[in-house]
């Protein structure tokens, strides 16, 4: 026995010279694919994401009282397919980042640890996949507005605000990630449409804000989504850009990162 | 064995090749609660190592840090010579924990193929299925299959990159005998080609039957490491037992070849290397009477390291909380 040992010895003497660490932290098309399929997987968000905002815009954007008037550069039915827009682009990013919460709880991230992909990379793969569902809520609610043939905008409108409504919604990538460190739960999904729709409503993508009480509409013009809705409308209203719309966005943007960072540091650094 | 293999792996490795893990005056703190309490510990390239304790003896602490998966409160951890993060981003170690670290919505495959993904060499995908017994599965989802099932799959994601160091942190809890007897068959047949293999356990017979080397804990220490024999000799002897009224302690653990005495009421038990020397003093040089010699199996060497019989079962619930 103590003979061979030795020989076992040099036989399991490793060369290691071959190996590397990945690029990019571990990123790759791979794991961005099968997160999109995960997601799609997931009925619930896929409904809230995706045909939640299809039902609103054609239950509200096509009302023949109101849908044909003037707005700016377009009409009324155009104006509430960009705020539907924005409101699934939020919903769909603040769920695809708070995936995350249900990562955590099942000890995922804690494996994926024990693997070269990077803390940053796991970042990057979540805000890619909740840009991705994103991107599918924008697409689809524009083009059910197109097909239905009531939204009137300038035709290079119909890409540029669709556009920034989409890139303006990694401000809730970035949210849906901060509410995934925060909350340690599985339940996280069932806050998500409560808490999307109160600030749809302080960010006045459902009712004007001049219709709230002086006091309340105040308060509102500081939630998070309502420098962005602003903003996007603002090409198509054609009535120019309130720095106070970028003021919102950018110090949204800055709490949301700064406390996603802040979580996820104290999460790696106790697991 | 050629020497110019050798010679080329020492090459790559540098002289004087580093130990597959290297802990040295290692502590560990959770707050006021001292989980590791200086672990210095070597393991060469292609053992098979057992860490043995009850619960809440650190092991998983001192697991954590082999992983990089937390940081020692003081001392020096590195696996092949290197921090253990860069050794995990290299693919040179990998883990299978207890439980958790699996999504229910992947399918088995895609679990796999995921993980693969992210490291530069790696075995095929059906490869490491079919090594971990579970090809016929492969398009189930994750939250379809059995406790066993998902612990063959955390084994399969650990061989992808064909790591030089495996760890297992107690690998079978919760399995039943045959689940446990199968997996440890899969993990034998994979450790042929000298792979290190690091595991934690609670079960005495699973150290007893699959290590070379057995680390045994208490408390945050190591209070001894050798093989399974060695561990056994160390707590060797019988304990000899019998009835003798207004006995003296002091006096019986006088007694050559008596390691420990114990008195309850009129019965004495002897813990003696030399039971038979004890025996022969008791009936010759005292009134003791229904003398009894009973033998010490690997469970009594376990109690006599890790704990005094008495406070184990207690004392395994009350330290749970520093895992």
């Amino acid at each position: 026995m103590s003979a061979e040992i030795p020989v076992a010895r040099h036989a399991a003497v490793p060369d290691i010279s071959d190996r590397r660490a990945p690029g990019l932290g571990g990123l790759n098309l791979t794991i961005l694919k099968l997160e999109i399929r995960r997601l799609t997987r997931n009925r619930r968000t896929m409904i809230f994401a995706v045909v939640a905002p299809v039902v609103l815009f054609l239950a509200f954007g096509l009302n023949k009282a109101y849908a044909g008037q003037r707005a700016g550069e377009g009409n009324v039915s155009a104006f509430i397919m960009i705020s539907i827009s924005l409101y699934g682009a939020a919903l769909a990013t603040t769920a695809g980042g708070a995936m995350v919460s249900i990562e955590r709880a099942a000890g995922w991230s804690r494996q994926l640890r024990l693997t070269p992909l990077s803390p940053a990379a796991y970042i990057a793969v979540k805000t890619l996949t909740a840009m991705v569902l994103g991107l599918v809520s924008v697409i689809v609610v524009f083009a059910v507005g197109k097909a239905t043939g009531k939204p009137s905008l300038p035709g290079d409108l119909w890409f540029a605000t669709a556009a920034s409504v989409w890139v303006g919604s990694v401000l809730f990538a970035a949210f849906g990630l901060f509410l995934g460190f925060v909350l340690p739960t599985e339940n996280v999904m069932q806050f998500l449409g409560l808490i999307m729709a109160l600030l749809s409503f302080a960010g006045g993508l459902f009712i004007p804000l001049s219709s709230f009480p002086k006091l309340v509409a105040t308060i509102a013009r500081g939630t998070p989504l309502y420098g962005l809705n602003q903003l996007v409308h603002a090409p198509m209203l054609n009535q120019g850009v309130h720095l106070a719309w970028v003021a919102n966005v950018v110090i949204w943007l800055a709490i949301f990162v700064g406390g996603a960072v802040w979580r996820f540091r104290a999460d790696t650094g106790r697991v | 064995m050629t020497s110019t293999s050798a010679d080329a792996a020492a090459r790559s490795r540098g002289v004087g090749q580093p130990h597959a893990v290297d802990l040295a005056g290692v502590h560990k703190n959770f707050g006021p609660v001292h989980a590791v309490r200086g672990l210095d510990l070597s393991i060469e390239s292609g053992e098979i190592v057992a860490i043995l304790g009850p619960n809440g003896a650190g092991k998983t602490t001192s697991i954590d840090m082999i992983l990089g998966l937390s940081q020692p409160s003081s001392g020096s951890v590195s696996v092949l010579g290197m921090h253990p993060r860069q050794a995990i981003s290299r693919g040179l170690i990998s883990a299978v924990m207890q439980t958790g670290g699996l999504l229910k919505d992947f399918t088995v495959a895609e679990t796999v193929e995921y993980t693969a993904s992210l490291f530069t060499h790696t075995e095929s995908a059906a490869e490491v299925l079919k090594r971990a017994g579970i090809a016929g599965i492969a398009d189930r989802r994750v939250g379809k299959c059995s406790g066993g099932e998902q612990q063959r799959l955390r084994f399969a994601m650990a061989l992808l990159p064909d790591p030089e160091l495996l760890v297992l942190d107690e690998p079978t809890t919760g399995m039943d005998v045959e689940g446990r007897r199968s997996f440890w068959s899969s993990i034998r047949q994979d450790a042929g080609k000298g792979r290190t293999v690091l595991f934690a356990t609670h079960y005495l017979e699973e150290a007893d039957a699959y290590a070379d080397r057995i680390v045994l804990m208490r408390q945050g220490q190591i209070v001894a490491d050798g093989t399974s024999s060695e561990i056994k000799a160390m707590s060797a002897g019988r304990t000899v037992r019998a009835t003798l009224p207004a006995a003296s302690e002091a006096e019986l653990a006088a007694i050559p070849g008596a390691d420990s005495v114990e008195l309850r009421g009129d019965t004495v038990l002897i813990h003696a290397t030399d039971s038979d020397a004890v025996a022969r003093y008791l009936l010759n040089s005292t009134p003791a009477k229904d003398l009894e010699i009973i033998a010490r199996g690997i469970e009594d060497a376990f109690l006599a390291l890790t704990g005094d019989a008495a406070t184990t079962s207690t004392s395994t619930s009350s330290q749970g909380a520093s895992r």
